[in-house]
């Protein structure tokens, strides 16, 4: 399967809402394979406009996969590290892949999506939960080989589907629940971040996942491919929505210090060097019992080397991916990913720097085009978080 | 005062011995929001073809090329506040540099207007 990367590339695939963005004036690039609206009227309004009002992204090129049979959490345990067996129906987490060297294969939302099956009063029986179902987002680049890992290590006794046949957009920013509340209402009344539901508006079978990848409030919808088109422009008839390109979606990712895969973390990272100790639920790491975990207690144990960190960098010159981090003479990291923040005016990033230098307020310096720039470890994320967490 | 363009999206202002050097709106355009603009030291000598300047956006950094050879002699200092004046007025208040021309047959097979119209459609 890692040949089928590089397949990619050569043949560019067209997805559902292709012709839409076409008609919106997207600009489009080649982007994990399939042609993508990279911005519409530039990335510094459209980025502007997620954070003030609500943007639609289209982020079909993710991989959206359903795995479904009674020992589906237990399966997934063995390759994920978080704790899928107490997820309840409904509640989405974030977990990792992580190869047998401790390194992340991909990062990605797992939803209990188990069905409730209503009873019937007349014939006097009660409703209960259907077959154990786990919805699983994953990221467009790494789709393939996930899959191929996952039908690798999964008992044949779960089925795993690959719904291609399936549009995902996000709705993202302050008015995304007000927009969303007029288009479908009540549907997401009562939800908090990280809560799924499964709504079928008119003929449209629909899966919303209060969640995003901004750091604003907002949903994630999915949705079979044929009725993309009229979900978008419904969507987009709301005074407080407007479709954005991946360019912003990239800058409000970083702003909200969300790693990329890909970028921030790879197979040469470990969850704990990353910082994502959090997805490492304490029953998993006493128990193990998953793909990498002996690896991953030895660095969570013995301390890592280095730690992924933010950087605000001094001046407007912004160091992106690879720019090499200086204590003194010393080179101390890397940058993985960087940028200019349209909120902030000013450049951030995100990269690795050796453990004693993580702490918050450390100085260093960033070496863009043979020159140093000051630098100074910075908490994430840059820009507050805006989740609907509930009362 | 003669225009010139060339192929990697530059105007070059031809006034005396002074060439005033800047990207096109074309290029502004495919860039996208500039946040930063990098321009030589005053006094820097540079061929034709390497790099004089580098343009930031939101997310890449591009390389703008000396389209002929010279000394730099004055650099737009207003970019440094603003920009975004490339995006605003990339062919006017958004010039990048002004620079000697050591050899007027430099200008030999760059293009007019018309014919840079013609080349960017085609592209």
């Amino acid at each position: 399967m890692s040949d089928d990367t590089e397949d990619q590339i050569v043949e560019i695939e067209t997805l559902p809402l292709d012709a839409w963005h076409r008609k919106k004036g997207a600009r489009m690039v080649p982007f994990a394979g399939y042609h993508m609206p990279i911005q519409y009227e530039g990335i510094v309004t459209e980025h502007g406009w997620t954070r003030s009002q609500a943007g639609l992204f289209d982020v079909s090129h993710m991989g959206q996969l359903m795995v479904t049979g009674e020992t589906a959490a237990e399966e997934l345990e063995k390759l994920l590290p978080g704790a899928i067996a107490s997820l309840k129906p409904g509640k989405v987490r974030y977990s990792l892949l992580i190869d047998e060297e401790g390194g992340i294969l991909d990062d990605l939302m797992v939803t209990n999506a188990t069905p409730w099956i209503d009873g019937d009063e007349e014939a006097g029986t009660e409703g209960h939960w259907g077959e154990p179902a786990y919805y699983l987002v994953v990221n467009g680049a790494t789709k393939w080989d996930d899959i191929a890992h996952l039908r690798e290590h999964l008992d044949d006794a779960v089925t795993l589907t690959h719904m291609d046949e399936h549009a995902l957009v996000a709705l993202q920013g302050p008015n995304a629940a007000t927009a969303l509340n007029r288009v479908m209402r009540n549907v997401i009344d009562d939800m908090v971040f990280m809560e799924s539901v499964t709504h079928d508006f008119g003929e449209w079978p629909l899966r919303i996942t209060r969640s995003g990848y901004t750091g604003e409030d907002g949903f994630e919808i999915s949705v079979p491919a044929e009725f993309a088109e009229s979900l978008a422009d419904r969507l987009c008839a709301e005074i407080e929505v407007r479709p954005i390109g991946l360019g912003a979606r990239d800058s409000l990712r970083l702003e909200a210090g969300l790693p990329l895969y890909g970028h921030d973390i790879t197979t040469e990272t470990d969850p704990v060097s990353a910082d994502l100790g959090f997805a490492l639920t304490k029953r998993r790491r006493e128990e193990g019992g998953w793909m990498g975990h002996e690896k991953v207690m030895k660095v969570l144990e013995d301390g890592p080397a280095q730690k992924r960190v933010g950087l605000a960098i001094e001046g407007r010159m912004p160091a992106r991916e690879g720019a090499l981090i200086y204590s003194g003479d010393k080179q101390v990291g890397r940058i993985t990913s960087g940028g200019f923040s349209p909120t902030l005016e000013r450049p951030i990033a995100m990269g690795y720097v050796d453990t004693g230098l993580a702490k918050e307020g450390t100085e260093l310096e960033v070496e863009v085009r043979n020159k140093r720039l000051p630098a100074k470890v910075a908490s994430l994320p840059f820009v507050p978080h805006r989740y609907h967490r509930g009362k | 005062m003669a225009r010139y363009f060339t192929d990697e999206h530059e105007w070059i202002d031809v006034e005396g011995d002074l060439a005033t050097v800047g990207i096109t709106d074309y290029a502004q355009e495919q860039l996208g929001d500039i946040v930063f603009v990098e321009l030589p030291d005053v006094g820097t000598v540079i061929d034709k073809g390497k790099d004089a300047a580098v343009v930031e956006s939101v997310k890449a950094a591009s390389d703008v090329y000396a389209p002929i050879s010279g000394e730099i002699m004055e650099t737009n200092d207003a970019l440094e506040d603003d920009p975004a004046l490339v995006n605003t007025s990339p062919e006017e208040n958004g010039w990048f540099f002004k620079m000697t021309i050591g050899d007027k047959s430099q200008f030999e097979g760059l293009m007019d207007a018309a014919a840079y119209k013609s080349f960017c459609d085609g592209l």
